[in-house]
């Protein structure tokens, strides 16, 4: 998976990584981060942004909420959620990147 | 039985009880049983063997603690902490050379290692820190108002949480190593504590200054969830289980002399010496399956973080914290006014303030909160031996 480090593609990036856009989406709508989530890198660390083991248990349910999956325990990991981009991947594992390209 | 088992316990039983009402009632450390433990290497016992120290496990470790909490509680609570800060170190140096090379001097110099998570201000929240990192040319400097550093003036080392810049929010910590010349205590408050009154565990203005290689690389956040909330679990909840079970030995002592002057029965408190013994073999039996499922996962972080693992450390910790205090009280019933007063060979009073300590240290509240977090999570329950 390539990685948009500027924030000048990140329209292009958008289009083509429609998860990442969405998983941002959650992000912002949840408001768990101190950090102004549009300037963040999607392979930008979120635990570094604020976001707090509490904090990730109710990402993780804003997340099955805005995609309609459940994740499974072999995925309930710090590292599931340390990215946008790993965030992304893990709903690719769960079979989300192929419905929503 | 380990020989090192072996000496803890000579040391527990020998020097440790002996000194452990003038510990109590004095609030001062147990310079006596801390010395016999450094006196028979019992403090570095978990450096590897290739850096100088045996490669003990946790359940050696654990078993220390039951073996001292049945002698002096603030002897193995200052044991366990210590073996805490050690297991961090020793679990998350890595290949950082300056790590490694302490590691080899505490097991060679036994030192004694303390820990300031806490800080004024946060609760007792160890997962946010307002303190920061300051890097200047490889160096740092830290400032942070610690409420309680327990045996803060007779240790040889204290291990840090802070927040890695002064940019970092509160929740992205890291953990760093000072050694006792890389540090300056003011203290700014005593302890003078219902129990655990050996610990004094002061409140200090802590000033540290170092080089960055002394931070611990990996984030405390993994830090924490490998091995130091973990560890701690296991420790504390062994080292309470010795405390109930020396009261349970009480009471079934006074059971005994109450049995001897009316033969032939049982005594009044034999039902609830049976009672009280049941409570404990159910703590017992929490500690040697946590102890397990710990060593089963040792070493993969994928385990160590997974949410049933965190689930079963927490619930072991409020578990153990209120047993043990149900078990003394049970015993105190038993042993009626003997073990009410303070003057008897059933005096249970020292124990029942000890044990009352355990849910305050991490609140129990603040645990099952994140325990309720954890579980609205959690998708399936291990089946019974996995
Ligand atoms: C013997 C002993 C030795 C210690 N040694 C050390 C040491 O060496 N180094 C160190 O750093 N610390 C040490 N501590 C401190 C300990 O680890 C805790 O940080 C401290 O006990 C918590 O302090 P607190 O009760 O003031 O704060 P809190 O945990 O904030 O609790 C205060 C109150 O807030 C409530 N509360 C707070 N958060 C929540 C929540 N999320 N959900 C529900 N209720 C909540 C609690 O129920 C409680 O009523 C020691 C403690 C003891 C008892």
């Amino acid at each position: 998976m390539f990685k948009i480090h500027s924030e000048i593609f990140n329209f292009g990036a958008s289009m083509a990584q429609p998860v990442q856009a969405r998983v941002r989406a959650v992000l912002k709508e949840s408001a768990l981060l101190q950090a102004d989530v549009e300037s963040l890198a999607d392979d930008a660390d979120l635990y570094a942004a604020g976001l707090t083991s509490h904090a990730t248990v109710n990402l993780m349910l804003a997340l099955e909420e805005a995609f309609d999956i459940e994740f499974p325990d072999r995925l309930l990991r710090r590292r599931t959620f340390s990215s946008v981009n790993a965030i992304a991947q893990s709903l690719d594992e769960i079979g989300v990147y192929k419905e929503a390209a | 039985m380990t020989s090192r088992l072996a000496a803890a316990r000579a040391v527990g039983v020998e020097i440790a009880a002996r000194h452990a009402d003038d510990v109590d009632a004095g609030a001062r450390f147990p310079r006596e049983a801390l010395a016999a433990l450094k006196d028979r290497q019992l403090l570095g016992i978990m450096v590897p063997e290739s850096e100088g120290g045996a490669g003990a496990g946790i359940a050696e470790v654990a078993s220390i603690c039951d073996a001292l909490g049945r002698s002096c509680a603030s002897t193995a609570m200052i044991y366990a902490m210590h073996q805490i800060q050690v297991a961090c170190i020793v679990h998350h140096a890595g290949k950082n050379a300056w790590l490694r090379t302490f590691m080899k001097q505490l097991a060679k110099d036994q030192l004694l290692l303390g820990s300031a998570t806490s800080e004024v201000g946060v609760g007792g929240d160890v997962r946010s820190s307002i303190c920061a990192i300051e890097e200047k040319d490889g160096r740092f400097s830290l400032t942070k108002q610690a409420p309680v550093i327990s045996y803060g003036a007779d240790c040889d080392g204290i291990l840090v949480t802070a927040r890695r810049t002064p940019q970092s929010p509160a929740s992205d910590q890291v953990i760093v190593v000072v050694p006792r010349d890389g540090y300056q205590l003011e203290q700014k408050s005593g302890w003078d504590a219902l129990g655990m009154r050996g610990t004094c565990s002061n409140g200090y203005h802590l000033e540290a200054k170092g080089g960055m290689e002394q931070v611990i690389p990996a984030p405390f956040a993994d830090v924490s969830a490998q091995t130091m909330l973990p560890v701690s679990h296991l420790l504390w909840s062994a080292l309470w289980l010795g405390i109930a079970t020396d009261a349970v030995t009480r009471a079934r002592a006074y059971v005994r002399s109450e049995a001897k002057k009316t033969p032939g029965g049982v005594p009044d408190g034999g039902w609830r010496l049976a009672e009280a013994a049941s409570l404990l073999q159910l703590m017992k039996s929490n500690v040697v399956v946590s102890l397990r499922q710990y060593e089963a996962v040792v070493g993969s972080e994928d385990k160590l973080t997974a949410l049933p693992f965190a689930v079963a450390m927490n619930n072991l910790k409020t578990g153990s914290s209120q047993l043990a205090v149900q078990v003394i009280h049970q015993a105190m019933l038993v042993c009626g006014l003997a073990g009410y007063r303070n003057d008897t060979a059933f005096s249970l009073g020292r124990h029942l303030r000890d044990a009352h300590s355990a849910a305050l240290m991490v609140n129990n509240d603040r645990v099952l909160a994140r325990t309720a977090q954890l579980l609205v999570a959690l998708r399936e329950d291990p089946g019974l031996l996995e």
